[in-house]
């Protein structure tokens, strides 16, 4: 079991790196989402308002 | 998002998931540990699947960066940036990873020779290429200008991949093209690379979305403007 923490330090840095790029692209996506509907309420006013 | 999409999304991450529980199953349950390199070999089954998707990223870059030049829509940009992204993320775990293996096996972390100068240098070359892309400002110019970057970047990856044909360097030959790996460990292998290849076909659709959604706030913004 010699050299078991330069695998264990290898796999863990390569699941937080994933994990965390995953997350990363969640969190903005959800953000930007958000974003997109409240943009999408407000240039739909102004024609609503003129019908 | 249509609902063939979120079909697509929902079997892509259950054979991503499936894929590397059997890959993490394999290398730490299934295949036996290298006689003369001991268990620290065994970061080899996913330095090398991680390269590969590296190398892939940026392959996927050169092509979409020459299919917007050619076509001009935004959404082969938004493929060739997600992917250039993912590509550095990898390549910087290849960079991370290869050292913890190097130590213990090497007795050094770092060593100048071809295969690893060449590949600090695609990773620099890359993270010119994000750059670009940030300073640039206007999307359609900065869409321009790093697709000739993904293009003319990517010519270091031949040079990386052959590095250890062409010289004499620390770092290993190609030992799966040669034979020199046993049956389990080959197999263990290929289920690395394939678990791989599915994590990266998600992250570039999930990554080319999220571009593609920031190209639609600006598109939005500007019609408030």
């Amino acid at each position: 079991m010699e050299n078991l923490g330069y695998l264990f330090a290898a796999y863990t840095l390569i699941w937080v790196a994933i994990f965390g790029y995953i997350l990363f692209i969640h969190i903005k996506q959800r953000k930007l989402q958000q974003q997109i509907e409240l943009l999408q309420k407000a240039t739909e006013k102004p024609e609503s308002a003129n019908d | 998002m249509n609902k063939k999409n979120i079909l697509r999304d929902y079997l892509l991450a259950g054979l991503g998931i499936g894929l590397m529980i059997a890959a993490l199953y394999m290398v730490f349950m299934y295949v036996p540990t290298d006689k003369h390199t001991g268990i620290v070999q065994r970061i080899f089954y996913f330095h090398v699947p991680v390269a590969w998707v590296a190398f892939l990223a940026f392959f996927i870059t050169f092509i979409y960066s020459i299919l917007y030049l050619w076509k001009r829509n935004m959404k082969l940009d938004a493929i060739a940036s997600a992917s250039a992204e993912i590509g550095v993320i990898f390549t910087t775990l290849v960079l991370i990873t290869g050292p913890i293996w190097a130590k213990p096996i090497w007795g050094i972390w770092w060593t100048w020779d071809a295969r690893l100068t060449t590949s600090l240098v695609l990773w620099v070359i890359y993270i010119a290429y994000l750059l670009v892309r940030s300073f640039t400002g206007e999307p359609g110019r900065s869409a321009r200008y790093s697709a000739v970057v993904g293009i003319i970047g990517f010519i270091d990856v031949p040079i990386v991949f052959l590095t250890v044909n062409l010289w004499r360097t620390q770092h290993p030959t190609a030992i799966i093209f040669e034979g020199g790996l046993t049956t389990p460990m080959l197999i263990t292998l290929m289920v690395c690379i394939a678990a791989f290849t599915v994590l990266y076909i998600i992250l570039t659709i999930q990554d080319a979305r999220l571009k593609n959604m920031e190209s639609e706030v600006r598109r939005l913004n500007n019609r408030l403007v």
